[in-house]
């Protein structure tokens, strides 16, 4: 085709969701800048474990694409784009067979098909695995096709490039992005038409937690500060299952689960007063037991260690028992983790219980794009864990492999149908290009001359710790309020840091300075939705405070007063609990009403403030039902 | 209250490429399960040497601290490995660290391991799809061979192999033992077998195959127990019997 015009992509990002989208674009004519902290082999995508759920039906259940539909609306608690969840798992089971051809070691039954284990959330064998790492063969299998790729001239990489912030010409395009060289500290503008981020989870907000220490929401929260909106940022997933670390939590497969591990604690049994074993899912939950979605449990978890005060305390835990099972399944099925549980623990979970606490994982918020994968702002994209699609108030587990995957299909596409549009309006001017890359050089230098006595990584473990006391498991207005306050002033104190390396070359010191202060930004985002979202939906749970109570009008008062039964509110807390002898808390209920809406926040760079408002989204297929795992889903 | 134990690690540094290596000694306070990746974090917070002196913190590479991403690889008291999973209390104190040299070093313990992404390009490491897009069922596969691909398939591209191997280094071109054994990785593949000859030829050439030694250095070094020599005497065949069909198809 002679002289068509030659459409550059930025892709940045290089986990499978940016992945995905560059072989898209290379297959469609067009040419990827990749960008990436790390060589792209080495991206957060590898750390799934599970697998991926594709209605592949090779079990003998009738499972449908209908019923994984269904089971993800559900999961999510009714808050995720049901035309877009519906793409995503129709397509799935082809998803899995362009794996297979590509060569991703699938762990298969005698007759060499793929198998399908359990997971949690569906009753249905669907996800497809490969032994206990998937994460890490699915973004091998793609990173070897981008590898083709490179070869043949598509893709450019920049491995080992910071992404710093978007470009926009006159009329608000992006345009292109400025990016540092992490070893060089080298600055430089980028121009394209059209720019993907695909840059992963903010995990790094919460300090310890399941995610890589480049999942630091850093890109997203610069972007959000340049005028992209930020969906449902309220809504993390905390993953019942980690091993506590001082450095990192690391994340023990809910596949253990799957294949048919228990979590209990010792208690004495009410009647008899013996010690037993309580299996405290089995038990409250008996139509999914170890099997209810991940907020469920992580919430019954905590309640269990927390609030009953079994299991083991300080630091608290609960067992997750894999030890009934036999060596040699165990073995086939999740021996990578583990391993990893022998590596990092040293005791062998094929012979004694894991020990385990819920741990932030996984945020179903992110930047909020339309079903196209475009953000708010003109040539500028997302998608992956870094968009808000998809979830909902809760993600199911091995929906995200997918969900990645998924969104690098819709984005690659999309994005050179916008190049090729003519809607994008003047390519960036050198003097744009140049300007904006300035602004970032002045930027590092004043970061690397800072002298003040404050330490970034201290202060990145009290971010942390502030995240986790307010923005957890169990969240209450007072504490919300709090944290907003707290997280102010540590983005005060932020000016008062100091760095001891004020060089330019591989300054990981400085680099990380800047990205503390987006991770502090979009910690407030979190936090400001949450405390504006009155009501308990997935993975958000409030509890309901006197201060909250006092605040209703009659009515809502006596709807509450009537649904609740008997209670008080706690003298010390305020907290609203349960008279019949357990004090159980008393949460928020689901209000579709006034809730059923994205949370879509915005950046007020004046006061550094978060503004919140809620949009309209898909949900007419499935009608909401109330979720209860309790019992067998109805539909 | 007894003491604080502490844990004293002594450090090998380094500016930048050009410049000499010099060793810092560093302590932090020791906990049970500390890592060499979490024992460098403290250092972090508080980059102060024994002597009381205020440094730039210590340069290194990670990400997962899982041991799947394979970025942490450095030489810890004389032997590659991965720092998140080389925990304190199985080491003998003071601990050294050190760049693995066989790379070129960026900064500090931060290395440059471009090249072993390189070889992959020169070993074929793809399977040749049509596109990503729908095009038929994939194959079966026999399930036994599947796991042995799974197991090669683990390889996170870390560096302990090359590291640990007598071969790779400028006295020769040896791709090394990781980029070599993909090869077979491929070659199993129902699909990717179409391409085995193209990936054999690769490794008859210079810095191929012929280049190991058999030293067996590898194997032990690996942290993910690929079996490396197996396959490499299994390539070694396949190679040699593909050297055998180009002379006679000729």
């Amino acid at each position: 085709m002679a002289n068509k015009p030659e459409n550059k992509i930025i892709v940045v990002g290089g986990g499978l969701s940016g992945l995905m989208a560059a072989l898209k674009i290379c297959e469609g004519g067009g040419k990827v800048d990749l960008f990436s902290y790390c060589p792209v082999k080495r991206s957060h995508s590898l750390c799934a474990q599970g697998g991926m759920n594709a209605c592949m039906d090779t079990k003998g259940e009738h499972d449908s694409i209908y019923e994984h539909f269904d089971d993800t609306v559900y999961g999510g608690d009714f808050l995720a784009d049901q035309l877009a969840v519906k793409g995503m798992v129709e397509a799935a089971p082809k998803l899995v067979k362009m794996f297979d051809r590509m060569g991703v070691p699938f762990t298969r039954t005698a007759e060499g098909v793929l198998d399908l284990r359990n997971f949690g959330g569906q009753k249905n064998k669907r996800t497809v695995f490969a032994g206990s790492t998937t994460g890490q063969q699915l973004l091998y299998a793609l990173d070897e096709q981008v590898r083709r790729w490179e070869v043949k001239g598509g893709v450019k990489k920049y491995e080992f490039w910071e992404f710093i912030k978007i470009i926009k010409n006159k009329d608000g395009v992006c345009r292109g992005i400025v990016a540092q060289n992490m070893n060089s500290n080298e600055i430089v503008s980028f121009p394209a038409d059209v720019v993907i981020l695909a840059t992963g989870g903010p995990g790094q907000v919460y300090g310890r937690c399941t995610a890589s220490t480049i999942c630091n929401g850093s890109a997203v929260s610069a972007v959000y500060q340049q005028g992209a909106e930020i969906g449902n940022p309220e809504f993390l997933q905390i993953h019942p299952t980690a091993i506590p670390g001082s450095d990192k939590n690391r994340l023990m497969s809910e596949a253990c689960r799957g294949e048919g591990g228990r979590v209990w604690v010792y208690r004495e049994n009410p009647e008899t007063h013996e010690k037993e074993r309580w299996y405290f899912l089995e038990d409250m939950y008996p139509a999914y037991g170890n099997l209810v979605p991940r907020d469920v449990a992580s919430r019954a978890i905590y309640k269990v260690v927390v609030h009953m005060g079994l299991g083991m305390q300080n630091p608290n835990r609960v067992y997750l028992d894999l030890s009934h099972i036999p060596a040699d399944y165990l073995e086939r099925k999740l021996g990578g983790i583990l391993e990893m549980y022998g590596d990092f623990v040293g005791k062998d979970p094929r012979k004694v219980p894991m020990e385990i606490f819920p741990s932030i994982h996984y945020s179903m918020g992110g930047i909020w794009v339309d079903r196209e994968h475009h953000t708010n702002i003109p040539g500028l994209m997302a998608s992956g864990e870094c968009d808000y699609q998809y979830h909902g108030a809760n993600r199911l587990g091995a929906n995200s492999l997918l969900s990645a995957t998924y969104s690098g299909t819709i984005s690659g596409p999309e994005s050179l149908r916008l190049a090729r549009s003519g809607k994008l309006g003047d390519a960036l001017t050198e003097a744009e290009l140049e300007a904006a890359r300035k602004e970032c050089v002045e930027e590092f230098d004043r970061i690397r001359a800072m002298n003040g006595p404050e330490n970034a990584h201290q202060m990145h473990h009290e971010l942390g710790d502030i995240m986790y006391k307010y923005v957890s498991v169990e969240r209450d207005n007072k504490g919300l309020a709090q944290c907003m306050k707290e997280l102010h002033e540590l983005l005060k104190r932020w000016e008062n840091i100091g760095v001891t390396d004020h060089g330019n070359w591989a300054n990981q010191e400085a680099m990380f300075v800047r990205q503390l202060r987006n991770m502090i930004i979009y910690a407030m985002a979190i936090t400001k939705s949450a405390l504006l979202r009155d009501e308990s939906r997935g993975a958000h749970a409030k509890i309901v405070l006197k201060s909250d109570y006092d605040q209703w009008d009659d009515a809502k008062k006596k709807a509450f007063d009537e649904k609740t039964g008997k209670y008080h509110f706690d003298a010390e807390t305020g907290r609203a609990m349960t008279d019949d002898g357990n004090d159980d808390l008393v949460f928020f209920g689901r209000d579709d009403e006034k809730f059923m809406y994205t949370t879509v926040v915005s950046f007020d760079a004046a006061n550094n403030e978060p503004e919140v408002s809620y949009r309209e989204f898909e949900h007419s297929l499935i009608k909401p039902r109330l979720r209860n795992y309790a019992v067998a889903k109805k539909e | 209250m007894a003491e604080q134990k502490k844990v004293r690690l002594v450090i090998e540094r380094q500016d930048g490429p050009n410049d000499k290596p010099y060793t810092q000694e560093f302590e932090v306070d020791y906990r049970p399960g500390l890592n060499i990746v979490a024992a460098l974090m403290e250092i972090q917070k508080n980059p102060v040497t024994v002597d009381g002196k205020k440094v730039a913190p210590v340069v290194w590479e990670c990400n997962c601290l899982e041991k799947v991403c394979g970025a942490c690889m450095m030489v810890i008291n004389g032997k590659a490995r991965q720092a998140c999973c080389s925990l304190v209390d199985n080491l003998e104190q003071p601990i050294h660290l050190a760049p693995a040299r066989t790379f070129p070093v960026i900064r500090d313990l931060l290395i440059d391991r471009s090249v072993m992404f390189e070889s992959l390009k020169r070993i074929h490491g793809w399977i040749e799809v049509d596109g990503t897009w729908d095009v038929k069922d994939a194959p079966i596969q026999n399930p036994h061979t599947a796991e042995t691909a799974y197991e090669i398939s683990h390889c996170m591209t870390c560096g302990c192999c090359l590291e640990a191997c007598p071969n790779v280094g400028p006295q020769s071109d040896f791709i090394g033992p990781s980029p070599t054994v993909q090869a077979y990785l491929f070659n199993l593949h129902p699909l990717g077998k179409f391409d085995a000859p193209t990936r054999l030829n690769a490794l008859m050439e210079k810095g191929g195959i012929t280049s190991c030694g058999n030293s067996q250095n590898c194997v032990e070094a690996c942290p993910k127990n690929i079996k490396l020599t197996t396959y490499l005497a299994q390539l070694n065949r396949d190679v040699n019997k593909q050297a055998l069909k180009n002379i006679f198809n000729k």
